[in-house]
């Protein structure tokens, strides 16, 4: 159960309402009570005690979600000190969860919600296996308020920066990887011996064989890092191997084989500005995000640099640019991630019953000239403030006002 | 993933993502002669050859670029953004062997002219980017690629880019593609003098002397803050008045150079003093034929920086990321410094935390020069969609900034940095036929660069793959745009 807060009611009048679930609505009101969508249409009664918000000629969307980001466990990222998402010395490190490391006061919350984004993925990074990725929201003065969903699933990495502990080859990664998931079935089905002393020393230690198991049921998906064709492929392999329930991320040169990702029924997290060719995928290319939605693949779009989390508009605008239609890009910022990490029933559209994490926008939200004019999340409006407007009011006019 | 939000841990990007701020409190000094700054439409040094100042009479590694032969052109029927004051809808452009012949509503076609329809359609400047790393930090990113830092002692003023630089890096044609016409590739920001940086002609070669812009001066990448003293930690410098030291114990002895050579220059008594290539580059700046284009985050460090270019009489012509360039923004514009920076990065590290999306409109508001540079791969791909973000940021909270100045952000501004503005950067009669034609509005994201023109060379068309370059990297192992692998 989520938490609401100081939760309001409030009436967005008047705007083109995008649900994502289904057509624009013109001069529609959204309704929200208790944290959560209430009513939307264009003949909504509106409850005398709401807090309205005219919204004539304005775009109101579902707040937008991030799949890529470190969200509250980074402040700097040359900071070792304000770094959270790296858990030193264990390459499978499945049991770590990084919900207890977000800093729920981080700076970069207040500049990423203002700008319209207003769920994100906190994910751990590196090893073979980093840990377990979680769903926050962007407001609350706890972790237990700002989380949304944990775990989300287990990221497991095979791509070129696996190698490393992976013995130097890519079929390490997939030896190793294959032998902790045998390791883990192995554990489940002798857990007795296991506590006994009865077995031969297991690949990964019991708390980490023991959070791969949801993965293993396939309950929790396999959140799997990949970029080159032949490691996507890989990615698939297991799949059907452990009949796993995967989470495609990367994925630069899946548009070479979308019909193939989108038969296997796995969604994928792509960042649509990724274009620079590395040795672990020459085939990237900016039209990937659009030829894999054209293949039937589930499409969420990601921005991976959390401390611009906020440019999730434009990745999404160039998506559009590159192929997208803009319909499928406003659902790949929302619906789409929400489905992927398996909250749809709460998030990612503006249906009754949802949770309100609702954005008012001056005009279309992937343009520059857009403007955000309001944010709500979980019902409550959240100021359009941050360390950097405090820092552009203090010096806006020279000398500076201390 | 640009950021590898899964994958990988953290680089120290010295490719140059790293910099100073206390206002200064007396009025900007006079400058000495030898940092009067080149008047803005004062021709390149073609008309100042290198032996009149430096050790040697001979060319060193003289440019051989030249202009691609090609039949006038008229685009007509656009919206012209000339980057001179002026956005001319369904205007007019003439170019004819490599120069802007005439802009306006109405423009004569020469019969022997290719006709472009514009309809639709948005012209500018060729982008100019004044902080790239192409070439010197080239795809795909290996060990083997890595030129951008001779991170072996932290004075390299010696060493020169574009003996690193290499022609066919794939990303090249990439920021073709985003409509850039003109970079300057600098050494990374390792050290606090990193080297002479190159201009050069966007252009497909062979060798990167072909693509050395002809008569542009120098650059001398130089550091301050986090980055050198953080690679130098163990020998020093390591601390901020390390680096300090650093740069006037160099600047100390390129002076003693500088008049040994003139002197000699002018008695001609005994032997010519003995060569040194890194006080040859230090004294050409006191000379004022190398610009300084100086990586500095913190406004407090940028004003130790200017008074560090007044200590030994040069000028610095841009300070780079500049992040927190607001904070100092009237000294800046007196001091006649431009700011290359980012719309909106921030937070990687330390002296990058105070940054703020309205940073360039703030420096225009106060008078200054602000440029939007990319310092990525990526970013130099979309220059004009962060010019329109920076712009937007500004006009949001309340700084009317024009659209004309915005472009000249990524056109104008830089060229001047670069001490190029007479030749590129404004759509004018005369200029250089750098042309750029998008799809839509330059600031709108969903705009992307058509035909991209060079010196009036129709290098890059989004429809027609004829004219879309492609570097020998990509041949049989990059699939060419549109096709399968």
């Amino acid at each position: 159960m989520i938490a609401f807060l100081l939760a309001q009611t409030i009436a967005i009048t008047g705007g083109t309402v995008y649900p994502v679930s289904g057509p624009k609505l013109e001069h529609a009101t959204v309704l929200i009570q208790n944290g959560r969508v209430a009513a939307v249409g264009p003949n909504v009664t509106i409850p005398a005690d709401a807090t309205r918000i005219d919204a004539t000629g304005k775009w109101v969307t579902p707040g937008f979600i991030d799949g890529g980001t470190q969200m509250g466990l980074v402040e700097i990222s040359r900071v070792g000190g304000t770094r959270e998402m790296y858990l030193q010395g264990d390459t499978i490190a499945a049991s770590f969860n990084v919900a207890e490391g977000i800093n729920p006061a981080s700076t970069l919350i207040p500049v990423t919600r203002m700008e319209g984004i207003t769920t994100v993925l906190a994910a751990p990074q590196g090893h073979l296996i980093s840990g377990q990725a979680v769903l926050i929201d962007l407001d609350g003065a706890t972790i237990e308020q700002m989380l949304v969903k944990s775990p989300i699933g287990v990221v497991a990495n095979f791509d070129e920066n696996a190698k490393d502990e992976g013995g130097g080859s890519r079929a390490g990664v997939a030896e190793r990887l294959r032998r902790v998931f045998n390791d883990a079935l192995e554990y489940a089905r002798r857990r007795a011996d296991y506590n006994r002393g009865a077995m031969q020393p297991l690949s990964a230690s019991a708390a980490d064989l023991e959070a791969l198991l949801p993965v293993l049921r396939g309950q929790l998906p396999l959140i799997a890092v990949a970029n080159r064709r032949s490691d996507i492929e890989t990615v698939l392999r297991f799949g059907r191997e452990f009949r796993l329930k995967v989470i495609l991320a990367g994925a630069q040169e899946g548009w070479e084989i979308a019909e193939a990702i989108a038969r296997a029924g796995v969604p994928v997290l792509v960042e649509p500005l990724d274009n620079i060719p590395s040795y672990d995928a020459l085939g990237v290319r900016y039209e990937n995000a659009a030829v894999l939605a054209r293949a039937g693949v589930k499409v969420a779009l990601l921005e991976t640099d959390t401390h611009n989390a906020r440019n999730l508009r434009q990745q999404a605008g160039n998506a559009v640019s590159y192929g997208m239609t803009w319909e499928q890009a406003l659902r790949a910022v929302t619906l789409s991630p929400a489905e992927v990490f398996g909250v749809a029933d709460r998030y990612g559209a503006l249906d009754v019953g949802k949770v309100a994490n609702v954005v008012v926008w001056s005009g279309d939200p992937f343009e520059f000239s857009t403007g955000v004019e309001h944010v709500i999340i979980r019902g409550r409006e959240v100021p359009l403030r941050s360390r950097q407007t405090e820092l552009f009011e203090r010096y806006k006019t020279l000398p500076p006002k201390y | 993933m640009r950021h590898a939000m899964l994958g990988v841990l953290f680089i120290a990007v010295l490719g140059c993502a790293s910099g100073g701020a206390r206002p200064a409190q007396r009025p900007a000094p006079a400058p000495s002669p030898a940092a009067a700054t080149p008047a803005p439409s004062q021709a390149p040094a073609q008309t100042r050859a290198s032996a009149e100042s430096s050790s040697v009479d001979r060319a060193q590694y003289p440019s051989t670029y030249q202009r691609h032969p090609n039949p006038p052109v008229l685009i007509r029927n656009a919206t012209i953004m000339t980057a001179a004051g002026q956005e001319i809808p369904n205007g007019s452009i003439l170019f004819r062997d490599g120069r802007i012949v005439a802009v306006g509503a109405t423009v004569q076609a020469p019969p022997d002219a290719l006709v472009v329809d514009g309809t639709g359609k948005f012209v500018t400047p060729g982008l100019i980017d004044d902080h790239s790393h192409l070439g010197v930090y080239a795809a795909p990113g290996t060990e083997a690629e890595s030129d951008g830092n001779e991170a072996t002692n932290p004075v390299t003023a010696e060493v020169w880019a574009e003996h690193s630089f290499w022609p066919q890096d794939p990303q090249i044609p990439l920021a073709i593609a985003g409509g850039i016409t003109t970079i300057q590739a600098l050494p990374g920001s390792a050290n606090l003098i990193g080297g002479r940086s190159a201009i050069l002609k966007l252009i497909p070669a062979r060798t990167v002397q072909e693509m050395k812009f002809p008569g542009a001066h120098y650059g001398l990448k130089m550091a301050c803050g986090e980055n050198p003293k953080g690679v130098y930690r163990s020998r020093g410098p390591s601390t901020r008045m390390g680096n300090m030291a650093g740069y006037r114990s160099a600047f100390i002895q390129a002076e003693q150079y500088r008049q040994r050579w003139d002197k000699w220059r002018k008695d001609h008594q005994g032997d010519p003093p003995a060569r040194d290539l890194r006080l040859e580059s230090l004294a050409e700046v006191l000379r004022g034929n190398i610009f300084v284009q100086m990586h500095c985050y913190r406004a407090d460090e940028m004003a130790q920086m200017m008074d560090l270019a007044h200590e030994f009489g040069f000028h610095i012509r841009s300070f780079h990321h500049a992040v927190e360039s607001y904070k100092i923004a009237d000294l800046l514009a007196r001091e006649n410094v431009s700011v290359s920076v980012w719309a909106d990065w921030w937070g990687f590290k330390e002296e990058a935390m105070d940054g703020v999306q309205q940073n360039a409109a703030l420096n225009q508001q106060a008078g200054g020069r602000p440029l939007i540079h990319s310092d990525s791969p990526s970013g130099i791909q979309r220059l004009n969609q962060e010019a329109g973000k920076a712009m937007n940021a500004g006009i949001r909270a309340g700084i009317p900034i024009t659209r004309d100045q915005a472009i000249r952000w990524v056109t104008a501004n830089p060229a001047w940095a670069l001490g190029l503005d007479s030749i590129v950067g404004t759509l004018e009669p005369g200029k250089m036929a750098d042309v750029v034609v998008w799809s839509g509005d330059p600031f709108s994201v969903y705009s992307k660069a058509l035909q991209v023109y060079n010196d009036g060379w129709l290098l890059y068309d989004r429809n027609d793959p004829k004219h879309q370059p492609r570097t020998d990297f990509e041949l049989g192992q990059v699939p060419a745009p549109g096709t399968d692998r």
